[in-house]
């Protein structure tokens, strides 16, 4: 499924946070979307969801959703946003609980969750008991368990060790390539947007215009090859670059105001 | 560092952890009762002024005997029962709302703390006057003394449930019943729960209080009577058991806190 944005501002009160957002989401690629802190990268994250209505602007979709979707627009947090009370095997079933769904699929879908992302003998433990990273690892399954057709990841790994996010990382990349789902990615990570993205989107300090779009043009399965490692830095240094010119302008701003 | 030699670090994190202690609650009891009893026997006290635990004891077995014991607290206990969970009832529907929708929060966060504050055995006259001097208006004194507390812990409850979680909620396109019982809901439920604490205790303070101003059956008619009568050994019997009634109320609380809080 496609995510297409027409002209998408906000504004929070008078503060103006996103301003002429036109983007296409391509059914079937990530997108990774970068920006300085403040840049309304969630804000935008959320219109693309329908968490928050934007002040002006429209946001569609095209194309159908996958047999069994039952939540086209998925979300998956910083924070997890676990439910403490429930168990992991509560937790991803909840995304369910609010659908007709005959019992035997209900449960199959969660035990199918649950499997993908390593988590079967956890299934009974209580989130407080796990690691941050078995915990996005639910937050990752419950997005799984209603076959999303777009997922929005909100820096998903960033509350995470070094270890674990590239541990994680590589594994949604094999999780992802056999459903291909279309994903939208806001990271602080160069290395993570590059190792993940097909296109990856720079945000403007506030208020965020799209800066640029810049084609990952090293297949995925070869950025980890020794040879390909100098374009991937080119492009790093490239967006690294556009950011620090934009972080600077955005700390001397709030720098002034006082 | 200066003056060589090696020195263990001292360890100075103890302390301020929650720990589950068997002995020490009955022991704490068992303490106050003895000094109690050293005092009376000791002659600092006078007998008629504070009986002995013994004699209070002595009174306790009398009363068990001979069936008064079983009227005055049946009585009680059921005033209190009816009377807090229909306070509750009432106070959980009303803090949920409160907490939840901003127009009922709007009306009714000033009305609760305009009727909190007033002692409800002050306007026990009005319930007789409303609901009959019957039983009606003693379960409406307590229902009302539990009802504001229990509103203001089921908004305090609602207010510290992470917005995230409720975001969470919204995302998966969850209807908004489903968001309220099964993420606001239980995540307010511990407060709630303390909040029951509060409740249960205000509910035999005010159970005593009615049945001191009508009632013939009752721990608080029998206290009252009691010390009509200067006997002061059966008003001290009937004071352990309201504190006895209260201890089982705080028991079957920490009971639901274990059940129902177990992911803590
Ligand atoms: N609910 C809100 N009300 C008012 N202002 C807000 C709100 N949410 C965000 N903002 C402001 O809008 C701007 C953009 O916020 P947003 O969270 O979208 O940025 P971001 O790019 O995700 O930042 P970060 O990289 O720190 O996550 C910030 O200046 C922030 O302070
Ligand atoms: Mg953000």
């Amino acid at each position: 499924m496609e995510l297409l944005l027409e002209g998408v501002s906000h504004a929070y009160g008078d503060l103006p946070v996103l301003e002429g957002i036109d983007l296409t989401v391509r059914d079937g690629e990530i997108l990774c979307l970068i920006g300085p802190s403040g840049s309304g990268k969630s804000t935008l994250l959320a219109i693309m969801g329908g968490l928050l209505r934007p002040s002006g602007g429209r946001v569609a979709t095209r194309g159908a959703p996958p047999d069994g979707c039952l939540n086209p627009l998925t979300y998956v947090f910083q924070d997890f946003a676990l439910l403490p009370w429930r168990t992991v095997a509560g937790n991803v079933a909840l995304a369910l609980e609010h659908h007709r769904l005959p019992r035997g699929e209900r449960r199959s879908r969660v035990g199918n969750a649950l499997a993908a992302m390593g988590l079967g003998e956890f299934a009974g433990a209580f989130p407080r008991q796990l690691s941050g990273g078995m915990r996005q690892r639910v937050g990752i399954a419950r997005a799984l368990v209603v076959r999303p057709a777009v997922l929005l990841l909100d820096e998903p790994l960033s509350a995470l060790d070094a270890q674990t996010r590239d541990l994680l990382t590589e594994e949604f990349l094999t999780l992802w390539r056999r459903e291909r789902t279309t994903a939208v990615l806001v990271t602080h990570n160069l290395a993570e947007a590059l190792r993940l993205g097909d296109r990856v989107a720079v945000l403007s300090r506030r208020p965020g215009r799209l800066r640029e779009i810049l084609t990952v043009d090293v297949p995925r399965d070869e950025r980890s090859r020794p040879e390909r490692a100098g374009r991937l830095a080119e492009m790093s240094a490239h967006l690294w670059s556009l950011l620090r010119t934009e972080a600077q302008a955005a700390d001397r701003e709030l720098a002034d105001r006082r | 560092m200066k003056g060589g030699g090696e020195r263990p670090v001292p360890f100075r994190g103890g302390g301020f952890e929650a720990r589950r202690s068997r002995l020490l609650p009955p022991a704490a009891l068992a303490g106050l009762v003895l000094v109690w009893h050293v005092a009376v026997a000791g002659g600092l006290a006078n007998p008629l002024f504070l009986p002995s635990p013994v004699s209070v004891a002595a009174a306790l077995w009398e009363l068990a005997q001979s069936g008064a014991l079983a009227v005055h607290l049946a009585a009680s206990v059921g005033r209190v029962v009816t009377g807090w969970a229909i306070g509750t009832a009432l106070g959980l529907a009303v803090g949920l709302a409160i907490g939840i929708v901003s127009a009922a929060r709007a009306v009714g966060m000033p009305l609760v703390s305009a009727l909190f504050p007033i002692p409800k055995i002050a306007i026990l006259p009005l319930f007789i006057l409303w609901f009959g001097i019957g039983e009606p208006s003693k379960v409406a004194t307590i229902a009302a003394g539990v009802f504001f507390p229990t509103v203001i812990a089921a908004v305090g409850g609602v207010d510290q449930v992470p917005r995230s979680l409720i975001r969470m909620g919204q995302s998966f396109g969850m209807p908004v019943a489903a968001i309220v019982w099964r993420i606001v809901v239980p995540g307010a439920l511990p407060i709630v729960l303390s909040g029951f604490r509060i409740t249960v205790a205000i509910a035999v303070i005010l159970v005593v209080a009615a049945e001191m101003i009508g009632a013939d059956e009752g721990l608080g008619a029998f206290v009252l009577m009691a010390g009509n009568l200067m006997r002061t050994d059966q008003l001290l019997a009937g004071v352990v058991v309201l504190s006895a009634l209260g201890l089982a109320g705080a028991g079957l609380i920490s009971f639901a806190e274990r059940l129902l809080l177990r992911w803590r």
